[in-house]
């Protein structure tokens, strides 16, 4: 899967109240939820996105509260994929279930807001366009590929089911 | 090559012979929690996946505690989803206001969680049953959809780094003290993806309210769980409950990342300054910060020992004229203790208000939001920018005997100065 877009640069410690505040989750609609994503840090960042465009961040991106609001309000604004320095654990693992796209790059602080990025989810590989250069990351290891490529957690329980029956 | 707590417990829920950390594993789970807010999407996943029953009626607990009782309309549809899935689904463990607490002050007291188990909850602070020497851990509503269906839960071993707390602590430090002076040594990442394991003479002779309140705030380092080794206290803890729970200790070859050891001899209550939990400072260095609210509460310090010693402060004392004063009970039972040993009437007499059990202000759900530029000191966990309220609003944590004193002075206080 390639993806494409625009960079939205973000710091260390985002955190799911950054993401989505406790006030919206009183809806689990991805649209709603999209349309107060980052309020908190960055007022005009929904305004700013359009469809297809990657976050980039710093370490523990996600890190607080377990809500799964906050990828979906992410994929909800129309960011397609984050790249971070490292994700918090339950943020990583909610991602991996509703399948929001994200590769773990040491490189992420090398990459400027606004520029034009690539991402190759198979090899790992980000290609900034815009600096003209790539960066390899380890990708994922081969159990979470699988549940990637299932397309999330209830997908692959759904196979896993119906081979045994 | 030995076995850590954490790993032992792991194992232990697998089929298999043998685990090691950065392994993925599915594990079963002795018991999956969801709350108002993660539950709905939980049960909605469920119904999508055409899959009709959960796997275990007593294995599935659902408490509606973050907006309730309801805060407003959308909120009493959120619990109203709880209430008919329970009913549906014939799941017993389902606790309507009136018998509700907040969840991770509610399943230790009623025995639901304890040594041994693996317990998954849509819920960050899951990691408080660590305490009680169980593997917990906060995952996503998917992840609690999936375990209502099989009882499954993927999990990748982590690695486990140890904590261990030399010396005597000084009167007025307590459990949350340690969680926070430890979270400032190491930060809001640094225990990512590992088990914090917190043992030492000092973490010995800690109550098992200490105890919770330490293991509670471990996420807040980036930890899958924060364990400690079940001991007498814990034992008497569980006393009462009729269950069997099963006690792990690490094996003295067991492999350790990481060891912080730290003598607390010299330590004063701490303080996390805004906006982030690991901003920690000496209470002494922050007795100019002038406070609007103090909440005393919350899954890491409303249990029935952080009311007394708040309640011990405030006896015969008003609280600063113009501040306001929230004091939540965690549980109903703490509720009731803390109406029939008159520490209500205490906190009431001092000018502060009294609540049924809710988590309420500490997520800036309901009971206390803060508007643009106030300031207010919580025994709760978490700092974030508009944790409480407004995105202009500045959060301070510390244990309640720093609380229940600010709120007498105005301002963030030493109990050692009353």
């Amino acid at each position: 899967m390639i993806i494409k877009g625009k960079v939205h640069k973000f710091g260390d410690d985002i955190n799911t109240d950054d993401i989505i505040a406790a006030k919206y989750l009183i809806s689990t609609d991805p649209q709603e939820l999209g349309a107060h994503c980052m309020e908190s840090i960055a007022p005009d960042f929904v305004k700013q996105v359009s469809p297809g465009d990657i976050i980039v961040a710093g370490n523990n991106f996600g890190c607080g509260s377990s809500r799964e609001h906050a990828p979906v309000a992410i994929k909800g604004s129309g960011i397609s994929a984050v790249i971070a320095k490292s994700f918090a654990a339950i943020f990583f693992r909610n991602a991996i279930n509703i399948g929001l796209p994200f590769l773990e790059s040491p490189d992420a602080e090398k990459i400027n807001a606004g520029d034009l990025v690539e991402i190759d989810l198979a090899s790992g590989i980000i290609k900034n366009l815009t600096q003209n250069i790539a960066y390899k990351t380890p990708g994922f290891p081969e159990f979470l590929q699988d549940l990637v490529e299932k397309g999330g957690l209830m997908n692959y329980l759904k196979e896993k089911e119906n081979k045994n029956v | 090559m030995g076995y850590t707590i954490a790993e032992k417990i792991l194992l232990a829920h697998t089929g298999k012979q043998d685990i090691r950390p950065g392994e993925f594993i599915e594990a079963k789970v002795d018991l999956a929690l969801g709350n108002d807010i993660t539950a709905p999407f939980a049960i909605e996943e469920f119904k999508k996946s055409g899959f009709k029953k959960v796997f275990a009626r007593n294995k599935i607990v659902l408490v509606p505690d973050h907006f309730a009782p309801a805060k407003d309309l959308r909120s009493a549809n959120q619990c109203k989803i709880l209430s008919n899935f329970a009913a549906e689904q014939k799941i017993k463990n389902y606790f309507e206001i009136g018998c509700m607490g907040i969840e991770h002050a509610l399943l230790p007291e009623l025995g639901l969680v304890g040594p041994g188990d693996l317990v998954i909850g849509a819920d960050s602070h899951t990691c408080t049953y660590g305490a009680l020497g169980a593997y917990s851990t906060g995952v996503g509503s998917t992840d609690l959809a999936r375990a209502f269906i099989d009882g499954k839960c993927w999990l990748k071993v982590p690695g486990s780094v140890k904590f261990i707390y030399q010396g005597k602590l000084k009167k007025w430090v307590s459990g949350k003290d340690l969680i926070l002076y430890t979270i400032g040594q190491i930060g809001v990442a640094g225990a990512l993806y590992k088990v914090m394991e917190f043992c030492g003479p000092v973490i010995r002779k800690l109550s098992m309210d200490g105890r919770f309140s330490m293991s509670n705030m471990a996420i807040e380092a980036g930890a899958r769980a924060g364990l400690i080794e079940p001991d007498a206290i814990t034992e008497e803890y569980i006393s009462k409950f009729k269950r069997k729970f099963k006690f792990y200790k690490s094996d003295s070859s067991a492999e350790y990342e990481k060891i912080y050891a730290w003598d607390v001899t010299e330590l004063e209550p701490q303080v996390a300054c805004p906006h982030l939990p690991s901003n920690v400072k000496p209470v002494s260095a922050l007795k100019d910060v002038k406070l609007n609210q103090v909440v005393i509460g919350s899954c890491t310090n409303g249990r029935i020992s952080d009311l007394r010693v708040s309640a011990k402060i405030l006896k015969g004392k008003k609280i600063k004229p113009g501040l306001k004063l929230i004091v939540i009970p965690a549980t109903q039972k703490i509720y009731l203790e803390a109406v029939q040993e008159g520490l209500a009437e205490i906190f009431i007499k001092a000018g502060g208000i009294f609540s049924t059990p809710t988590c309420g202000p500490c997520l800036g759900g309901h009971m206390g939001i803060l508007t643009e530029g106030e300031v207010a000191l919580a025994t709760t966990n978490r700092n974030f920018i508009g944790r409480m309220g407004s995105v202009k609003s500045f959060v301070y944590l510390s244990n309640p005997a720093v609380a229940a004193s600010s709120a007498v002075t105005g301002r963030i206080t030493h109990p050692e100065e009353l």
